[in-house]
């Protein structure tokens, strides 16, 4: 059994971003999770971004992860938005019949990063 | 008697004796159906580097085509039948490459200008038999490579991928979209999306004469995945038949943006990335 792959969480200004360089396994996803959370709260973060630009195998379960952290994060009141997902893996979603909920995506983390700025805007705190 | 596996015929002395008169019939008789198509120094270059290789062939003694004394003859052969096809030679034409040299050995024999036994113009006309076999796969291989080509060919030409602004890339499809081609065009679009940074993108079906249930799922799923991607995807130019179509399969769009005509799809990407299109103030 190999150890828990953390993903590191890096916080910019009041981002924070998760970036998935491995092929995940479900108790990494659980972990990430967690880690997210706990994290959240320690710093008041208003944004998640979730990059999977390095991510080309996802099943089902990963699929339910993003809609779980974005519900999970929502109740902190932190928006979440996937950046960099590839079309193999959007079109695996599809086929999957999975709906992100109310997970926002773009194309990479500049503009995941402009979604985010223009939801803090609309929504001041 | 010159074969040393001891087989009881003279084959290969045969064709070495009447190597001169057999090539050059070989050549005459396989030149009149192609009529001038193939110059005859060609023909001639590749029947006797032909004549060579099956003559080494019957020496080593061997009378099965697929042996390795038969390899070279097999490589000529498959060269020539392959490059007929594709020059647009008939499958006759191209056997009768084959086959003529038969014709050559049993005049020659019968003229008794060279030494055959019956024994060997059977054993040669068995040999032959089954190269011209060989040919006919060949043959029949290489069309169906250039059919295949061809159709790759016509799903990448009927499928380009163009950029009409700043982050505003389209899809203009044109013809009969079939489940193969509704895949190409899903993942094209989405390659150019992830490579061009574009955050919108638009599929144009004004060419389109038919659309069935499996290819608006299709085209759905592409926009679905394309709004997984973080782009937005408009689809436009739907005839009205085919809305009527849609409409009567019951396929639901849901949110889908659908817009009459492409530059109608434009002016709402463009208003979505912020982009106002004014006519210039004249006169100031």
């Amino acid at each position: 059994m190999s150890a828990v792959e953390r993903i590191p969480i890096l916080k910019i200004g009041d981002v924070l971003l998760a970036s998935i360089q491995v092929d995940l396994q479900d108790r990494d996803v659980l972990a990430l999770q967690e880690d997210l959370a706990e994290k959240i709260t320690a710093t008041g973060a208003h944004g998640v971004v979730l990059d999977i630009s390095a991510v080309d195998i996802v099943d089902s379960f990963i699929g339910r992860m993003f809609a779980t952290i974005a519900s999970t994060s929502r109740l902190f009141d932190a928006h979440t938005v996937v950046v960099g997902m590839r079309p193999a893996v959007a079109i695996t979603l599809v086929e999957l019949g999975l709906t992100l909920g109310e997970v926002r995506t773009a194309l990479d983390l500049e503009k995941g990063l402009a979604i985010l700025a223009e939801l803090g805007e609309r929504a001041p705190r | 008697m010159t074969i040393e596996t001891g087989r009881p015929d003279n084959l290969a002395e045969l064709l070495r004796a009447g190597a001169p008169a057999l090539s050059a019939r070989w050549v005459e008789l396989v030149a009149a159906p192609l009529r001038g198509r193939v110059s005859a120094p060609e023909l001639e270059r590749e029947l006797t580097e032909l004549y060579a290789a099956v003559l080494a062939g019957v020496e080593s003694g061997s009378r099965d085509v697929q042996a390795a004394p038969y390899a070279e003859t097999r490589a000529l052969l498959s060269d020539l039948s392959r490059r007929r096809a594709r020059a647009g030679f008939t499958p006759t034409e191209t056997a009768i490459g084959v086959f003529a040299l038969k014709q050559a050995l049993f005049e020659l024999v019968d003229r008794a200008e060279v030494d055959g036994s019956l024994g060997d113009v059977a054993a040669f006309s068995l040999l032959l038999d089954n190269l011209g076999l060989l040919t006919f796969e060949t043959y029949a291989k290489a069309r169906e490579e250039v059919i295949d080509e061809q159709a790759e060919q016509l799903l990448e030409l009927t499928t380009p991928v163009v950029k009409l602004w700043d982050g505003v890339l389209a899809v203009p499809l044109v013809g009969t979209l079939d489940s193969a081609r509704t895949q190409v065009v899903m993942e094209k679009l989405l390659e150019a999306l992830v490579s061009t940074g574009a955050a919108h993108a638009i599929i144009d079906i004004t060419g389109v004469l038919a659309v069935d249930t499996q290819v608006a799922q299709h085209l759905l799923k592409t926009v679905m995945a394309a709004r997984l991607m973080g782009a937005e995807c408009t689809i436009s130019g739907i005839r009205p038949h085919i809305a009527q179509t849609i409409v009567g399969l019951g396929i639901e769009f849901g949110d889908i943006t659908t817009k009459a005509s492409l530059a109608d799809a434009l002016r709402h990407a463009l208003r979505r990335s912020g982009v106002d299109v004014v006519a210039a103030q004249r006169g100031r």
